[in-house]
């Protein structure tokens, strides 16, 4: 079966979507994924869909679930590289992805993820 | 109704061609017909066209409606007629004048030529009345049409006008909306932003809606989709423009607008710049030039 490469770039988790999603894929994808923050303790996860053209209700939600059970590994996760007529698609779906952090690219995405950590450094500090 | 071939009505016309075109002429003065091209000779040319097509659609025989291609030429020249009376803002009752003008002469004339015939005058006559009838609602099917093509040109040539997306400086588009927005306005303003955050790598887009004259909860649920839209981009919106009725307006509504806004298009870009780690200063006096 045909699988999205996950690549580690300092302690980022980079993933390249570059294919049709499909719903199996997805959750391959988010099965991988957590399994890799898990092994590489990953602060962050970067995800690239400039190549993505169509997106459903279910991949809207699956950038969500990521999000989320990433925030729960103590990674932050950036969606960069969405195209303009995916954003309007999602919109209309009634999916804002409030949730989820966004870059325009992935210059500027890993720029946002240095700046989430730093934040997320500062706050345990002061707690401790 | 008589046969086409009991019709002497395309000899009548072959024969007495100009003295119906004269008596035309004349019932066009009278009812303002001619007036209403704005244009003599206009007219006179139409008319002289008008009656050819007439000739022979009426020589083709088909009586019973207007769509044969007997009456080809008869449907281009009313095209022409009313699509460039619709163009210039005449009447609808003014272009069908052209046409129900002819009534008059045309009863005239078979009154002058058949009308000790009785029955044979009431036959003629209620064909002819048919006939301009069909004409006339040709006339005014196409009128109605040109002028809808002028709307919908209209129409879409406002969208175009209206959508400017502007960069303010590097990393700050702004979008100055005017007039009411609709959900097809949204679509274009969203599609002309999101390829401009494309284009421009702008991080931040100020959505200016001074010129926005009301914003009820349709309008601002547009307004957020939009917003939504250039977020998931990765940009951050700012709302300015915000003038003191629709600060009132949308909180009487409760709508919840979620995003930050300013009052003003300046303090939204006063905003932008120190989003961006920029400041805008006050450049020290320049010195007296030495003379």
């Amino acid at each position: 079966m045909e699988q999205i490469p996950i690549l580690m770039v300092g302690d980022c988790l980079l993933v390249s979507i570059q294919v049709d999603m499909h719903d199996q894929l997805a959750m391959a994808l988010q099965d991988s994924l957590m399994t890799k923050i898990v092994e590489t303790g990953a602060r962050g996860v970067m995800i690239d869909i400039s190549a993505l053209q169509f997106v459903d209700s279910f991949i809207g939600r699956l950038f969500s679930n990521i999000a989320s059970m990433a925030r729960v590994l103590d990674a932050a996760t950036v969606v960069v590289g969405m195209q303009p007529a995916v954003a309007i698609t999602l919109v209309e779906l009634g999916m804002t992805l409030s949730g989820v952090k966004t870059a325009l690219n992935v210059d500027r995405g890993l720029a946002l993820i240095r700046r989430m950590i730093a934040v997320e450094d500062g706050r345990g500090r002061r707690e401790a | 109704m008589p046969k086409p071939s009991d019709s002497i009505l395309p000899t009548l016309l072959d024969r007495h061609h100009k003295r119906l075109l004269e008596d035309w002429f004349i019932q066009q003065q009278g009812t303002g017909a001619a007036v209403a091209t704005g244009d003599d000779a206009e007219t006179r040319a139409h008319s002289v066209r008008f009656l050819t097509e007439l000739r022979k659609g009426l020589a083709s025989g088909e009586l019973d409606g207007i769509e044969g291609a007997g009456w080809s030429g008869m449907r281009e020249v009313l095209d022409d007629i009313s699509r460039a009376q619709a163009l210039k803002g005449f009447s609808p009752s003014q272009t069908a004048g052209f046409v129900f003008s002819l009534r008059e002469p045309l009863f005239g004339l078979l009154r002058r030529e058949v009308g000790d015939e009785t029955s044979r005058l009431a036959e003629e006559m209620l064909m002819v009345a048919l006939l301009l009838d069909r004409l006339v609602l040709y006339t005014t099917e196409v009128f109605q049409k040109s002028r809808e093509d002028v709307i919908t040109r209209q129409q879409q040539e406002l969208l175009e006008l209206s959508t400017p997306v502007v960069r303010l400086w590097e990393g700050i588009v702004a979008v100055p909306l005017i007039g009411t927005l609709d959900s097809n306005r949204t679509q274009i303003v969203m599609e002309n932003l999101l390829q401009q955050i494309v284009t421009t790598g702008a991080q931040i887009a100020i959505i200016d809606i001074t010129g926005v004259p009301t914003v009820d909860t349709l309008v601002a649920q547009h307004l957020l989709k939009t917003v939504a839209a250039a977020r998931l981009m990765g940009a951050d919106c700012i709302i300015s423009g915000i003038r003191p009725q629709i600060a009132q307006t949308i909180v009487h509504l409760g709508v919840e607008l979620s995003v930050t806004s300013k009052a003003s298009l300046a303090g939204a870009f006063e905003l932008a710049l120190r989003r961006l780690g920029k400041t805008v200063v006050d450049r020290a006096p320049a010195k007296p030039v030495a003379e």
